[in-house]
């Protein structure tokens, strides 16, 4: 057995490696003999191996330089040598920035240990343990680059900006635009899309900006960008200025002042007013509710060019159905909002939190009600949608009885399908436009 | 709680590193690079986000700590006012759920109210000057490559 690692080793490698790999060896064989045999198996059969040789050297050079001068030398790259364990692995495999694929013959065995080319990595499994690893290499090897890479701005930039949020945000504007009484007018709808979509994502970068430590420590956000020093917070301010810019220009200039002019107050709604009153105090929900409830009253001020009775059905519609939503989902997080430091409803006053989400989920039976008596839908709007509101009720009721998780989670995850379902019904029960209206789409 | 990180950098990069978030702050620490020839406006901006970042280290350990140990005396407390022992049969720690962690929840949210303020206050103050100290040496740096372009256009 332990005769076999040896002449495979010796076979494969140069002299000059030969006497770091048989150090590696010995320390193997005495912790690890039969993973060791893995890897060496693994060896033989794919050549990308040969990096790992190539690593092993530098590391074990860089090691015994070491341990004569006493000094650290980190790897500036985030590569896995294949003694780290398996867990760093993966860590290490999710911040790569930069992958290379390999080209073996065209590597030269004097690569300095400072480079900082990626390679490819080696999905085999590594031996754990098996060379003891200090923990101050494993934790250097965590030190990043802040270095920003072309390739990862777009990545970057999309969770800066929330996109997955931002393209909510953007079709309740569409259900607005489609539902206001106006022909339907493809160009306005594509500027009001556009420009909606830049303010949404300048509105929430600037919100990551400002909650940086905050959003450190809590287990839902610490993965942010600005958080993990992605992207410094120049870059990011200066991208949601030149969102924010054409944003809202577009929307003024391309759709109409009236619109232009809620963007620019929703951004700075959400930015200067719920961002920071989040650790001020719980009027922050509603602050909250009215930035939700304003898209789609943009969408029907983009296509009628006023705000009248429908616009702010749909608005109101959005407001109530944020508590639900949201006061569900705080729920669960109580403990992250009070450590940091989060004013928050579920925390300061559990009762009021279930009662407000209650009320709201009525409020919607009563708004769906509202909808054909404003000309918004035909009457069988509310017959239809009655199932579907009975049933958030009935779980906004368990909330409020039960006061648990299990509730609360039900009740949140109703709200993801209730609300696009809720618009959908509506879409389809819009009143038909009377003869002869007249209602232009802008300005 | 005050970090003394081991990291040094490899000598050819000239950038600055961040590390792994701290164990107790969850903040992730960067090592500010310092370039030869370093402005008296760059050495501001260093200065400055090296003294934020220990604020924001020394304030956000010390809360995670606190709340950490506010909350085990909490489960403690309650357990004994129930007559509960503190460790169950299979000698794993007993624990209280949400709701009856509810009202400590709240407690110790009132009570950090007032330094939080301060350090919401603080930060933005900080957050928003490193920005535009950032923005000054950006404008700084390209003022001083254009100059050099000149001057090399010129000889």
């Amino acid at each position: 057995m332990a005769a076999s690692p040896h002449a495979l080793s010796s076979r494969v490698l140069t002299g000059w490696v030969r006497g770091c790999v048989w150090y590696l060896e010995r320390r193997a064989l005495q912790e690890s003999p039969r993973r060791f045999l893995h890897l060496l198996r693994n060896v033989n059969q794919q050549w990308v191996t040969f990096q790992h040789f190539n690593f092993l050297r530098h590391m074990y050079v860089t090691r015994l330089n070491r341990s004569f001068n006493q000094q650290i030398k980190p790897k500036p790259e985030p590569v896995p040598s294949p003694f780290l364990e398996k867990a760093s692995l993966d860590e290490a495999k999710t911040e790569i920035y930069k992958m290379r694929p390999l080209s073996p013959p065209s590597l030269s065995l004097s690569r300095k240990p400072n480079e900082k080319e990626s390679l490819e990595l080696e999905p085999t499994p590594v031996i754990e343990g098996s060379i003891a690893v200090g923990t101050e290499t494993k934790e250097e090897k965590q030190w990043k680059e802040m270095k920003l890479r072309v390739d990862d701005l777009p990545g970057i930039l999309a969770r800066l900006s929330k996109i997955k949020l931002t393209a909510l945000v953007v079709s309740t504007t569409s259900a607005g635009f489609a539902l206001a009484p106006a022909p339907f007018d493809w160009p306005c709808f594509l500027l009001t899309f556009v420009g909606t979509g830049l303010a949404s994502c300048a509105a929430n970068s600037i919100n990551q900006f400002f909650e940086v430590p905050f959003d450190s420590n809590m287990n839902r956000t610490k993965s942010r960008p600005l958080v993990r020093g992605q992207i410094s917070p120049l870059l990011a301010v200066s991208f949601a200025a030149c969102c924010a810019v054409p944003g809202v220009a577009l929307l003024t200039w391309g759709v109409n002042p009236l619109t232009g002019a809620l963007g620019l107050f929703n951004i700075f709604l959400y930015t200067c007013c719920y961002t920071p009153l989040k650790r001020i105090s719980i009027a922050n929900t509603w602050v909250g509710a009215v930035v939700g409830a304003i898209p789609p009253l943009m969408g029907w001020t983009a296509a009628t060019g006023s705000l009248d009775a429908g616009a702010f059905l749909l608005g109101g519609i959005l407001y109530s159905w944020q508590f639900p939503h949201f006061n569900a989902l705080s729920w669960g997080l109580r403990e992250d909002y009070s450590r940091g430091g989060y004013c928050m409803m579920s925390v300061t006053h559990p009762d009021l939190c279930r009662r407000v989400a209650l009320r709201h989920c009525l409020a919607l039976v009563a708004m769906s009600a509202a909808a054909p008596a404003l000309d918004v839908t035909t009457w069988t709007f509310p017959v239809i949608a009655l199932p579907i509101n009975l049933y958030i009720s009935y779980l906004g009721f368990r909330f409020y009885r039960d006061a648990d998780r299990k509730s609360s989670r039900k009740l949140f995850f109703c709200s993801l399908w209730h609300l696009p379902l809720f618009l959908l019904l509506m879409l389809t029960c819009k009143r038909p436009a009377a003869q002869g209206d007249a209602g232009g789409p802008q300005s | 709680m005050a970090q003394v990180s081991r990291f040094c950098p490899p000598r050819k990069s000239c950038h600055d590193w961040i590390g792994p978030p701290d164990k107790h702050s969850n903040l992730q620490p960067v090592h500010f690079y310092i370039p030869e020839n370093e402005s008296s406006l760059e050495q501001k901006l260093r200065e400055l986000r090296q003294e934020t970042q220990e604020r924001n280290q020394q304030f956000w350990a010390n809360q995670n700590l606190t709340f950490l140990k506010e909350k085990e005396e909490f489960i403690d407390s309650r357990l004994k006012a129930k007559g509960l022992e503190l460790r169950a049969e299979s000698g794993q720690k007993a624990t209280l759920n949400a709701e009856e962690m509810a009202d400590f929840y709240k407690e110790f949210l009132s009570k950090n109210f007032r330094k939080h303020m301060y350090c919401n206050r603080d930060w933005y103050k900080r957050n928003l000057a490193i920005t535009f100290f950032m923005g000054k040496v950006a404008l700084e740096r390209i003022w001083k490559k254009l100059r050099l372009k000149q001057k090399k256009t010129s000889n």
